[in-house]
This record gives structure tokens, C-alpha cells and sequence, in this order.
């Protein structure tokens, strides 16, 4: 599901206030940055509030947000609708007992931790990131969830490239974007 | 300063949060008691007091930029509240990140570690000159990456109203390079989860 589709008056002023970066972080990709989005506090808003309005009254209790960019968008969403946020890390960072899900990479492997006992059995989840590419991280971040048996409701993106297919790569679990970008 | 001695005197959401940080020992090296605010993050009521409390403060001060590291060091995690405050007080949100992360032209600062120095940035024409700011983090220990966070805004020509953190040290710095530094809790001693 993408917000685009529904013609909400505040999906164009969200998506003028992201910048296109070319060759970063390698010449050929074209770095969709949100930074520019954090700018203005209005357009901002919007974008939380187009995912609280979504997601309000769900009985959602679980926000899980994927290092870095996530840890911006999921705790304002979780603070609105009530749920914990629980930040997804890379390898070392969380300071308790964790459990890891390795993914792969274009070249090499990579790992995605939460914090054991963070999140309960039978838990509703939501899954944030600022960009789903190939569906990799966010794959491994349904993972963890389900192995401690979240249920994972969807997966909540800013920004989605649809070329590289990775709506294909969730289990199954729908995907809700803001923007797309090709 | 610290939030008690400073208007919330006796403000039970202060126990509630200081409550809900897990304490872990010998992380990330021995010796460290490290001060866990993912757990924090658990407890909705907590968390949600915490960012009302630096609302309350910050919301009639004129503030038009949020800056906040984005793991930076082992113990910044002020992004996690940073962007909630902004949203609520109308203000901007800067993350500030450790090299080659930002996408856009950068300035950067660096920061003395207990080996070795890091470094900062922040993208150019994030901020203009004479925005009043507030830095965000969720500990202050020695204050340098708090510290360079300030000279990065204030080479930009922001004013750096305050340095505001949830933990601590008493004994430490009740001001970081002539800047008030406001905190809302002392760090906890021993283990509580």
C-alpha cells in the first residue's frame, strides 16, 4: 500500500522536501536523503502523522526501528499510538542479552540485534525504516520479531524503490509507504 | 543542572524514569556501569514524560533547531528523543553523525576519546546563523561529544541555548563550555533488572 496512491494533499509536500544525492554513498546510487525532510518541522509532522493516523487504535504495542534513520521516525510514532519503541541495532551496540538475525548483503553478510525480553509473545509490531531498497533489513527485523513471537502487523517506510523489489522480500507482511522514487 | 533542583522537585515522574533505566555492569569494558535507556524506551509512560518534561522547558524559548548525535560513541543516543522534542516545540531536527554518513556536503569537528579522537558533522545549510538550538543527548560523562556538538552548531552561527540529557553525573559539569547544562537524572549505581 502506498500512501502516493491515495492522493493525500500531504504526500507532495513530503516528498519536495526530500533531496536526491547522487553517487552517495557509490557512484550510481542515487541517495535518497530525509535529512531535509527533519528541516521543516511542518512536512515533518506530516509524515508522523500520516503513520499515527494509520496505525492509531490497532492495538499495535510494538515499534521496532532499524538503526539509524529508523530511530528517527519509529519513537515519535510509538509515543502518539502508545506502543514501546525498540531500536534494531547492528552487532555490539546493545548493551543486554540480544538475539541476532544475519542478512545478506550485495557483497558479504550483516547482522541485526534486539535486546531479549524487549518484546513480548504475541505482541502487535510494526517494523520502521526511513527506505525499504531490497528488502534485506527490514526481512531480518520480521525475523527477530517473529522468532520471539510478535506478530508483525506491517512494515512502515518513508520512501520505497520499487525497482529493487523488496516489498517481495516480507514474509508475506504488507508494506506501507509515504513516497516512491525510481 | 539538575531537573529536581530546577522546578520538578519532588515531580514523581523523575523517580518513574530514573526507575525504568537498566543498569549494565562492564559494558561495553569492565569497570563501566553502563546506563541502559532502551529500556526506558519499554516503558511508554516513562518515555513519554521524559520528552514532555524537556517539552515543557524548551517550548517558550524560541527554539528553532534540535541537534542531536546519532551514534556517536558508545553512549549517544540523544536521536532517539531529539526529533520528538522538535516535532512537539515546532523546532527542526539536525542529526549530527560520525563520518561518511551524511549524504550532502559536511563540516565536521573532532572529539578526543579515551584513545584516539573521533570526529562530527553536520551538514552544511541545515541551520542558519542566529537560530537559537538545543543539543539532545541521553548521557553526558565527559561531555565531548556534547562538546563538539556545540562548536559544530556555533561555527554554523546558532546560539546554543541549552545541553540537555536524561543521566548525569552529579559531580560532573553543570555547564558544557559555558553553556547550561540541564539533566533530568543521576546515573544509577547498581544493577535493577
Amino acid at each position: 500500500m502506498s500512501a502516493y496512491k491515495d492522493k493525500d494533499a500531504r504526500i507532495n509536500g513530503i516528498k519536495d522536501q526530500i533531496r536526491v544525492v547522487p553517487n552517495f554513498p557509490k557512484p550510481g546510487i542515487m541517495f535518497q536523503d530525509i535529512t531535509t525532510l527533519l528541516l521543516k518541522p511542518k512536512e515533518f509532522k506530516d509524515t508522523i502523522d500520516m503513520f499515527v493516523e494509520r496505525y492509531k487504535g490497532k492495538n499495535i504495542s510494538v515499534v521496532a526501528g532499524i538503526e539509524a534513520r529508523g530511530f528517527i521516525f519509529g519513537p515519535p510514532i510509538a509515543l502518539a499510538i502508545g506502543a514501546k519503541f525498540v531500536p534494531l541495532r547492528k552487532p555490539k551496540k546493545l548493551p543486554g542479552k540480544v538475539i541476532s538475525e544475519e542478512y545478506i548483503l550485495e557483497y558479504g553478510r550483516d547482522c541485526l540485534e534486539m535486546h531479549v525480553g524487549a518484546v513480548e509473545s504475541a505482541e502487535r509490531a510494526l517494523v520502521v525504516d526511513d527506505l525499504i531498497a531490497t528488502g534485506g533489513t527490514l526481512c531480518a527485523a520480521i525475523n527477530l520479531l517473529e522468532r520471539v513471537g510478535a506478530e508483525v502487523v506491517e512494515c512502515a517506510c518513508v520512501i520505497e524503490l520499487p525497482d529493487l523489489k523488496g516489498r517481495e522480500r516480507l514474509n508475506g507482511k504488507p508494506l506501507y509507504v509515504l513516497v516512491e522514487s525510481h | 543542572m539538575f531537573a529536581a533542583e530546577n522546578g520538578l522537585r519532588g515531580d514523581p515522574r523523575l523517580q518513574g524514569i530514573s526507575k525504568a533505566i537498566r543498569v549494565v555492569p562492564d559494558f561495553p569494558i569492565p569497570g563501566i556501569m553502563f546506563q541502559d535507556i532502551t529500556t526506558l524506551l519499554l516503558d511508554h509512560k516513562a518515555f513519554k514524560d521524559t520528552v514532555d518534561i524537556f517539552v515543557d522547558r524548551y517550548r517558550d524559548m524560541g527554539i528553532s533547531v534540535v541537534a542531536a548525535n546519532v551514534n556517536v560513541g558508545i553512549e549517544a543516543r540523544g536521536f532517539v528523543f531529539g526529533p520528538s522534542i522538535a516535532l512537539a516545540i515546532g523546532a527542526k531536527f539536525v542529526p549530527l553523525r560520525k563520518p561518511n554518513k551524511l549524504p550532502g556536503e559536511v563540516i565536521s569537528e573532532a572529539y578526543v576519546l579515551e584513545y584516539g579522537t573521533d570526529r562530527l558533522e553536520m551538514h552544511v545549510g541545515a541551520i542558519e546563523p542566529g537560530e537559537r538550538a538545543l543539543v539532545i543527548d541521553d548521557l553526558v560523562a565527559t561531555g565531548g561529544t556534547l562538546s563538539a556538538a556545540v562548536r559544530l552548531l556555533e561555527r554554523m552561527g546558532a546560539e546554543v541555548v541549552e545541553c540537555a540529557c536524561v543521566v548525569g553525573l552529579p559531580e560532573g559539569q553543570r555547564r558544557l563550555d559555558g553553556k547550561p547544562l540541564y539533566i533530568l537524572v543521576e546515573p544509577r549505581l547498581s544493577v535493577n533488572y
